[in-house]
This record gives C-alpha cells, structure tokens and sequence, in this order.
C-alpha cells in the first residue's frame, strides 16, 4: 500500500475520533456513544481482509489511546481492535454477504472489543470497576454501534474499497 | 466483465490470494506483542512514562481539530433547546417555584442558618482576597464511556497559562483538575472518575475526609466520602467544600463539592461512608473556570478575584 492510501486510511481513523469525541458526546447514552473508530475497522475487515484490518486496528487504537482527552494506560485500546481485525476480517471470509451478517458482524465486534477493552482495565485495575457497570457500558455500545451501522458502514467499506479497488475481497 | 461485475458487489466470499485471507501468524504475533509493550510500558511509568512525549504531540495536533470540531458543532446543540414545549417550560417553571419557596422557608425560619450564611460569606471574601483569578475555557471533547475514565479536553492550554494539577470549577462548583496540557488544549480528569482523589471538608462539621470517584457514568456521577475521624456520622444534605492542598495544587480549598445524599455505617469496624451528589452536572459540561493564580499572563481575558476582567 502507498503511503498516500496508509494517510487516507489514517485520516478515515482520524476524522471518526474526532467525530465521536467532540460531536457524539453531545447525544450520548449514559456516556456511550457510537464507537466510529471501530466501525471504520470493522468496515476494512470486510473489504479488505484480516491482515490489512489488523494494521490499522492497531494504528488506530493508538490514537484512541494517545489523543485527547485519553487517560487509561495505552495500548488497551489498540490490543481491542487488533483483536477487532483479525475476528472481523476472518468473519467476513466464512459467512454468506448479507446485510444482516454485516450487522451481526458488527454486533459482535463491538461486544468483543468493548470487553477486551475492559477486561484489560479489569486487569489491569485501571479503573476499579465493577461487572455490572462493565456489562451495562458494553450492552449499550453494541446498540450504538448497530445504529450507526447503515450511515457509516457503507461509506467506510466504498472507501476502502475506492482506495485500493484490484486488492479488495472479490 | 460482466462477471467481474457481479463478483465486486460480494465482499465476503472464499478468497485464495495471499494477504487477504489467513494474515501471516508473524505479524499476529507482531501486533500483539506491540499492544502488550505498549501496556508495559504506560502501566509501570506512570506519569513519567514513555509514552507521555506522544500523547502530548498528539494532543498538538487532535485538539486544535477537536476545538474546531466542537466550534462547528455548539450552534447545532442549542437547536433542541428553541423546541422546548409549552409543557415542558410550564413544568419547568412549577419545578422551579417549588424550589424557591423551600428555600424562602429555610431562610425565613431559621436564625442559625443566616448566621451561617454570613459566615460562609466571609469566608467567600476570604477566598476572593486569597488572590485567585479564573481563566475561562469551553469543553471541546469529552472522553466515551467506553474507556470507562471520565475526562474531557477543554480549549485553554499552556498559552493560556495552564499547567498540569490545576483546579478546574464552573459555576455549580468543583469539574476536576488538569492532567496534561498542550499549546492550545489541556485534558481535565473528573471529579467522578474512578482515579480521583479530592479531600474533602463537610460543611456544617468541618470534619475533613477523602472523596473518591465512583467512575459512574452518565448523569449518575457519585463520590464516596470516607471521613478521617471516623466516629463522625456524617449529616444528609450537608454540603461539602474542597479542603485544599499546600499551595493550592492541585486542589484550592473551598470550593463546592456536592451534597451528603446517602449514608452508609460499617457495623463491623464503626466507619462511615457518605455519598455525595455533586453540585455539577457532569453530563452537560460546557463553560468551565481554571483557576491560576492572580496575575497570570494569558492570551485570553482573566477574571480576577474582585469579579474584573483584564
């Protein structure tokens, strides 16, 4: 990949954190809001496969780690999408391309990244949480990010697949 | 062509090229034991870690864009607010009469809590003489609950004369303090969240004790106090005041905390816990006050003590 698609593809990630920090805090859900960086992940999982999901998992979450206004210990978040990447894009090979499995494919990578997440904190001890104030952060962002699915997910899986069309999945 | 066509519109089916299927197990291994350094290394450096030189860089760079973002955005917010019903308003202003009369009635029938109030309002003289002045920021970005830590970026940094372990208030009371700064932006830990530790004074007592965040998120924001003398039972409704630290850093002294909402007593070892409701309401953030001392220089209008802009 050149390096004027790897600045696009960061400039997706970029553009997602900035949203979801500034703009989706003002409708937030008991403070959840829509996870747009996972989303962008998810959505290169399904165009382009697991290797290429990966790498910008981790990129990613890094800057979800490291930009304002992140404070818990780095690489909780880019250990989440990694991990986000690898199951997303092996998903994406085994099962039939329908909108519905997108949407249960987004559906469990947001359950499985937001539980990495706190898992790691749990962990980690960073911070002392409870189970239930887990489990309750976790259900709420898999509603959030099923919403925002059908505006984000397209859009994400054209650029991919804009950036880089003869190496997108057939 | 045309079954090329066909192919492009299907983004899931069996793939054999390398790359894209099956990612090479060296690079799995790779990325994980990245993240895992990565953890390492924050988590055992604490505030001098590695990894604080990036985090400030990146705030270099993402808070000026989180700054505009939330300036393209603030016009938008208010829209909901022109919608407000008759209804609501007239509910509104029922809720807020009711509240006014409670407090007429407290006023009027009792002695002992004027006498107070005066006393607090030399008190509030005090602080005002003890030469603070408040350099005025907006909440630009406000940190998911996802990352189960409750901290904000607010649009004043070092230029403004922000440095990190600086208090942070609005008009309801105590927001945090200052974590880290850049060139134009600062992050803000909250009073709420699970990291953070105020000292706290009860009001009416004057018992000090230790507030911590319960990291509870959304509009529930609760602090548990432990007292220090811990034959105090703590009085509902009392409020409670910042105790403060030397210098004032990172903690001014009597500032507005929150209001005794439950009390807890331990049977076994006779302690109490208190839980306090903060005044602020942690879920509509915007306008904040950073408190510098008196004469900072700063790109921006200061409010000084005596309630003047310079």
């Amino acid at each position: 990949m050149t390096s004027v698609r790897a600045l696009l593809a960061v400039a997706a990630v970029s553009l997602a954190l900035v949203l979801q920090v500034s703009v989706f805090s003002h409708v937030s859900w008991q403070g959840v809001v829509p996870n747009l960086v996972l989303l962008v992940v998810v959505g290169a999982a399904l165009v382009r496969g697991s290797q290429f999901a990966m790498l910008l998992g981790f990129a990613a979450g890094v800057l979800l780690d490291l930009a304002p206004p992140a404070d818990h210990v780095a690489g909780r978040w880019a250990l989440a999408l990694v991990v986000v990447g690898y199951v997303a894009g092996r998903v994406a090979l085994d099962i039939k391309p329908t909108v519905t499995a997108a949407l249960a494919t987004v559906a469990a990578s947001s359950f499985l990244g937001t539980s990495v997440f706190a898992l790691s904190g749990l962990l980690l001890r960073d911070p002392p949480l409870t189970v239930p104030d887990l489990l309750q952060v976790i259900g709420i962002s898999v509603v959030w990010d099923l919403v925002l699915t059908p505006f984000v997910l397209p859009l994400v899986m054209m650029l991919f697949q804009q950036l880089e069309p003869e190496r997108a999945m057939p | 062509m045309a079954l090329d066509l066909h192919r492009e519109r299907r983004w899931g089916s069996a793939d054999s090229s390398p790359g894209r299927g099956q990612p090479p197990r060296a690079l799995v291994v790779a990325l994980l034991l990245a993240c895992a350094t990565l953890i390492t290394l924050d988590y055992h450096g604490g505030s001098d870690s590695p990894v604080e030189p990036v985090r400030r860089a990146l705030g270099e760079v993402y808070g000026p864009v989180e700054v505009t973002a939330a300036a393209v955005v603030r016009p938008v917010t208010a829209i909901p607010r022109w919608f407000s019903t008759h209804d609501t308003m007239r509910a509104e202003i029922d809720d807020l009469e009711a509240e006014n009369a409670a407090l007429r009635q407290q006023v009027n029938t009792s002695g002992y809590d004027r006498n107070k109030l005066a006393e607090y309002d030399g008190l509030t003289a005090a602080a005002g003489t003890l030469g603070y002045a408040l350099v005025p920021a907006r909440v630009v970005g406000m940190g998911p609950s996802q990352s189960f830590s409750s901290t904000v970026t607010i649009d004043a940094g070092a230029r403004s004369g922000l440095r990190p372990d600086m208090t942070v208030v609005n008009n309801d009371g105590l927001v945090g303090r200052i974590l880290r700064v850049t060139a134009t932006t600062a992050t803000v830990l909250l009073l709420i969240d699970a990291d953070s530790v105020v000292g706290g004074r009860v009001g009416e007592s004057m018992e000090i004790g230790m507030l911590h965040g319960r990291g509870v998120l959304g509009d529930e924001g609760r602090l548990d106090l432990d007292l220090i003398d811990e034959s105090v039972v703590p009085r509902k409704f009392d409020t409670v005041v910042t105790w403060g630290s030397e210098s004032g850093a990172p903690y001014v002294a009597g500032v507005p905390v929150g209001r005794i909402s439950t009390v807890f007593s331990n049977l076994r070892d006779s302690s109490q816990r208190a839980v306090i409701e903060p005044f602020v309401d942690f879920g509509a953030l915007d306008l904040v006050g950073v408190v510098v001392p008196s004469g900072t220089s700063s790109d921006r209008a200061v409010i000084e003590a005596d309630g003047s802009l310079r």
